[in-house]
């Protein structure tokens, strides 16, 4: 039987599948719609239906703020990750193989690094001791340490740095696709680099920046470490304030309502994403 | 052809992206620099540069056995999850590599999904499941966590392999007589097995280093050794930690040279 009917045996069967299908309907599929339920109830008991928690999130200014300075922090992240990542990945493209695994390595250590460890290092930077401080003092720059640490602009600074390689991976692919002729036939038809760069290689780039961004914004709003110990306890951002409502407060529902309008917004941005890239494919034509 | 002006305009070109270039990769291994430096301090704050230079840090982290402790159930709970992801992991990468059926891609979406869902939510929805079946948390609880969130990069490199894959070879394989076994045992595996490591050597990285998971899955008897330096730095900075950061430091990257040898990480993360 086997022999007789010509098999394509270039594929695996479907269900090969099943095993990891199954484990991620118990385990992952199965807690979330759990999360859902629990935040339809108005008490900490279980007992009552109802949108009484996201009506509490949704009216409370304070719920409100931290919510929008979540969103306002990933932009902040993923906008400073591009304008860093890309010099990056248009270098890759120009140096030899030993320079451009360098460059990989490079990018990498910090995803690679312990989450601790590198947010640790920004403290011993930022600080008031620290090493800028440190040096702005000594050039006489100013006379007091200045505040850095504790700050909006420690935490994007160390969370691009963490989230580099999610923004600079993607670039390098995008721009390893593009072919090297259109470049040369934009710039022998009189177009400057810089014009070249904008009316050719940017746009033909969108599907890895937008891969890049989409990375780099949920990675960047989810970072409760980095949010936590760089931002300390004035700034609170949404996975801080989940964690307080579930851990310290023991208040299930809210918290998981907290989780699911988290889950939206995150849901939110990367279809949004989403859209712009395939109407980037269409735009780039390739 | 390239007048004055557009030589002029080229090198401002150049000038400019590689000098942005080069700030962002100093700025990336920057911290980690710092980290080593100042680990090797001989005063008892993190004063950057030290006053002086001794290993006597290094030498408290030998008696930090709570470090220790978390340290070995991070490993332990790490090497079952990654485990786990690849068994899990290959096989459902094989099935969805190469099949064009909308089911397919579906489940690729939802193998995926934990990249981009904040991963503390699920970490507490995970809690409320288990506690719900009586399932108090432990050991198995944090492997179980571990395994969802770590699956997606064995799964992501195992795809990309199969993709480059030549269909051709396992056509041949099959028509001078091997079996499907056979084939995948002499040829598949083989060939795919870099991609394989890679997605393996990434996801017992994120094990290790997982907090939010680990926040909500773990017991006392379970201290996590991210978890464990978290709240350290939270209370005060300690110089043990700085050691602490350094052997993770140099163990990375020794792991990452390792693997670049043996699977060419850096080429396989950006085809």
């Amino acid at each position: 039987m086997a022999a007789s009917v010509p098999r394509d045996v270039t594929s695996y069967s479907l269900g090969l599948a099943a095993p990891l299908a199954l484990f991620f309907l118990v385990f992952f599929v199965a807690p979330l719609v759990q999360l859902l339920v629990l935040s339809l109830h108005n008490d900490t008991a279980g007992a009552a239906w109802g949108f009484g928690q996201y009506v509490h999130f949704l009216t409370d200014p304070f719920s409100l703020s931290v919510l929008g300075s979540t969103l306002l922090l990933g932009a902040e992240v993923t906008a400073l990750c591009l304008v860093l990542g890309f010099p990056i990945a248009w270098l890759y493209h120009r140096v030899g193989s030993r320079a451009q695994t360098l460059i990989i390595l490079i990018v990498l250590l910090p995803l690679l690094t312990s989450v601790v460890v590198r947010t640790f290092a920004w403290i011993v930077i930022l600080g008031r001791q620290g090493i800028i401080n440190a040096t702005l003092q000594s050039i006489g720059v100013i006379d007091t340490p200045i505040r850095l640490l504790y700050t909006q602009l420690g935490v994007v600074l160390a969370l691009a740095q963490v989230q580099m390689p999610l923004m600079t991976l993607p670039l390098i692919t995008a721009l390893g696709r593009i072919d090297s002729n259109l470049e040369d036939a934009s710039c022998s038809l009189g177009a400057g680099s810089w014009r070249t760069f904008w009316k050719v290689i940017l746009p033909l780039s969108l599907p890895g920046v937008i891969a890049g961004c989409t990375l780099t914004y949920a990675a960047a709003i989810t970072a409760f470490i980095t949010q936590s110990l760089v931002g300390g306890g004035q700034m609170l951002f949404m996975p801080m304030y989940l964690y307080q409502q579930a851990s310290t407060l023991q208040n299930w529902p809210f918290a998981s309502a907290i989780s699911i309008i988290f889950l939206l917004a995150v849901l939110a941005v990367v279809s949004v994403f989403g859209l712009l890239g395939r109407l980037s494919r269409g735009y780039g034509g390739a | 052809m390239g007048g004055r002006k557009r030589t002029w305009e080229a090198i401002s070109f150049e000038v400019v992206l590689t000098a942005i270039a080069l700030i962002a990769l100093v700025v990336i291994i920057a911290p980690s620099l710092v980290v080593l430096i100042v680990s090797f301090t001989n005063g008892f704050s993190l004063k950057f540069p030290p006053p002086g230079y001794s290993a006597r840090w290094y030498a408290e982290l030998w008696n930090a056995w709570q470090l220790h402790f978390a340290a070995r159930n991070s490993f332990v709970v790490a090497m079952w999850s990654t485990g786990l992801s690849i068994v899990l992991g290959v096989a459902a990468a094989l099935a969805i590599a190469r099949s064009p059926k909308l089911s397919a891609r579906i489940l690729d979406s939802l193998f995926m999904s934990p990249l981009v869902l904040p991963a503390l939510a699920f970490g507490l929805s995970a809690l409320m499941l288990f506690s719900l079946i009586g399932l108090p948390v432990s050991a198995l609880t944090l492997v179980i966590g571990h395994t969802v969130v770590c699956v997606p990069y064995v799964v992501r490199n195992t795809v990309a392999s199969l993709a480059q894959l030549e269909p051709t070879l396992l056509e041949s394989s099959s028509i001078l007589g091997a079996s499907r076994t056979y084939t995948f045992r002499r040829i598949v595996l083989p060939l795919i097995r870099p991609g394989v490591i890679a997605g393996a050597f990434i996801a017992f990285m994120s094990s290790f280093d997982n907090v939010p998971v680990s926040l909500f899955l773990r017991d006392a008897a379970t201290d996590m050794l991210p978890i464990r330096m978290w709240q350290d730095l939270e209370g005060k900075l300690d110089v043990t930690i700085a050691a602490l950061s350094g052997v993770l430091i140099i163990a990375t990257v020794a792991l990452m040279a390792i693997m670049e040898r043996a699977t060419g990480l850096s080429k396989r993360l950006t085809s």
